[in-house]
């Protein structure tokens, strides 16, 4: 474990010591800004639960595709670089090089999560929001993030370069996301498949209006541990290869 | 320290490597040589313990590096053909997270790192961002990297690969150096470099290794034993009826002649200098040089290498 959290701070330093990190930052904030005031604020009026609802639902879309630019460099670059050797031939097991990447790429995306803080907030001025219905939401966001980011993680492990990584990662969630849409014109048993892998029609939304549902706490989770399981799985594989 | 048997990898239906065999003793400096594509890169990556074999058993100081990898690193210091960089951070900060990561403890890391960086003559690029330093100065900081944890085994991938002749010297000096510390395996192209730095040569073609031995001892299996090379003043039919008596000294013939002076090649090992010195000199000839042959080893290596059609690959 000493290993993942020396991988993850030198990671969550490289992040913040590079131009991307910030335009990765810069961009979600003011993507985030420019949809919260155009749909979320403006047009007709509304209760205010429903503006923060509405600001969770842009801020989903914003944080999955943050979390493909922020993953597809994780494993990727390095191996571009030449500098995963330095991890790979170092007395570190590669479910720790792993953690150790998605743990950075995680603050990295909590961080930038946090500092929409101030727009929920404005709802405070003319309005009134329970705590819970943020804690609920932003405890969404940061459980798609996670998802998105494993699966990001998984994409950065089996490309060779960055822009395929965000390539396979992006494929994949759109993919997970899509499943909703197909459970809506299928049947059962295969409806029950497609809604039960929907990564954000299905177990977003409950977050989204401030409620936990333990079944979408659970999926988020698996999802992610099943992504870095697979991500550990292809670094292996690749010391045969 | 190294002991390896059978290796054998695979990439696909290529065989990289082949059934090599050799092993490595304690405090050795050994060069691993051969041209480009031979498998110099593949074997070091799984004696560094990144690459897994297709066959074949490898230890390191006694442990199966496929049964316990994990416990082989800790002993190993590996410097890739590209050293694993990462330029944003400043050499002693990146110096330090390697450290640690190889298991010094923290508060040990930051001794170990002054002491690789006077090793390797980083100290005063300390402070510097890897991104901004010279080719010579990456290597030497991927040197570092690889000896801050205190191997037992060094395994250096062409360390003087891209370096100007100014840092190549700098590069053999580091690597000297370095020696009685640390069991050093040096893989090179640059038949100078390994002459100079190795105790021990392993030839490496076409995934199987061809020759291992001493300098001497190749050129003596291969016939011809060597070389000498004698600069006399005089006429250089004197010299080489002088040198003719020293038994162990075969053909000999001139290489230049002129200013009064005879440069000579005699085939023979090295060690009959002294014989051949004491001859000449007892003859009354004028010495001006004595040394071993300069393109020995380029000559062992060119037969090595040598494919059935005549050339080097």
């Amino acid at each position: 474990m000493r290993a993942t959290l020396l991988i993850a701070r030198r990671e969550l330093a490289a992040y913040l010591r590079s131009m991307t990190g910030y335009v990765i930052a810069a961009a979600v904030l003011i993507v985030d800004g420019l949809l919260f005031n155009a749909f979320a604020l403006g047009g007709t009026e509304k209760l205010s639960a429903e503006v923060l609802s509405l600001f969770f639902y842009f801020s989903s879309g914003t944080t999955i595709i943050a979390s493909v630019f922020i993953s597809m460099r994780l494993l990727a670059e390095e191996r571009q670089t030449g500098t995963l050797v330095l991890l790979t031939s170092s007395p570190v097991q590669d479910w720790e090089i792993v953690l150790g990447k998605f743990l950075s790429a995680f603050v990295f995306l909590a961080l930038i999560t946090l500092a929409s803080v101030y727009m929920p907030a404005l709802i405070f001025v003319n309005g009134k929001i329970s705590l819970g219905h943020l804690a609920a939401g932003y405890l969404g966001l940061l459980l798609l993030g996670s998802a998105a980011l494993a699966l990001g993680t998984f994409g950065s492990a089996i490309a060779r370069t960055q822009v395929l990584a965000a390539i396979f990662s992006g494929c994949i969630i759109v993919a997970l996301i899509v499943c909703w849409l197909l459970a809506k014109v299928t049947e059962r048993p295969l409806n029950d498949v497609f809604v039960a892998l929907a990564l954000h029609g299905k177990h977003f939304p409950p977050f989204q209006s401030g409620t936990v549902h333990l079944r979408d706490v659970v999926y988020y989770l698996m999802v992610t541990y099943v992504a870095l399981f697979s991500a550990t799985r292809v670094m292996e594989s690749r010391r045969w290869k | 320290m190294i002991e390896v048997k059978g290796l054998t990898k695979y990439y696909g239906e290529r065989a990289a490597i082949h059934d090599l065999n050799f092993s490595i003793d304690r405090g050795e400096v050994i060069g691993f040589l051969g041209l480009n594509g031979a498998g110099k890169t593949t074997t070091l990556k799984i004696l560094g313990c990144v690459l897994l074999p297709t066959a074949g058993e490898v230890t390191v100081d006694g442990i199966d590096i496929a049964r316990d990898p994990h416990e082989v690193r800790r002993r190993i210091g590996f410097l890739p053909d590209t050293p694993p960089l990462y330029g944003e951070m400043t050499v002693g900060r990146y110096l330090r997270f390697a450290a640690e990561l190889r298991g010094v403890p923290a508060a040990e890391a930051e001794r170990a790192v002054t002491e690789a960086e006077e090793k390797t003559a980083t100290r005063e690029v300390h402070d510097q961002p890897i991104t901004s330093l010279s080719h010579g100065y990456r290597q030497r900081v991927g040197v570092a990297q690889a000896l801050v944890h205190k191997p037992k085994l060094l395994i250096l991938d062409e360390p003087t690969s891209g370096l100007d002749p100014v840092q190549i010297v700098e590069m053999r000096a580091t690597v000297k150096a370095l020696r009685g510390e640390h069991t050093i395996l040096l893989s090179s192209h640059i038949l100078s470099e390994i002459s100079q730095t190795c105790d021990r040569l392993l030839v490496i073609q076409n995934g199987e290794i061809v020759a291992q031995g001493s300098e001497q001892e190749l050129a003596t299996k291969l016939g011809g034993g060597g070389t000498i090379e004698v600069e006399v003043v005089g006429p250089s039919a004197r010299a080489i009826e002088a040198a003719r008596t020293v038994p162990g000294v075969g053909a000999c013939s001139v290489v230049r002649e002129s200013d009064g002076t005879a440069l000579l090649s005699l085939q023979g090992a090295p060690d009959l200098r002294p014989k051949v010195a004491r001859a000449l000199v007892n003859n009354g000839i004028d010495l001006l040089r004595i040394d071993r042959g300069a393109a020995r080893l380029e000559s062992i290596f060119l037969r090595l290498t040598k494919t059935p059609d005549g050339g080097a690959q």
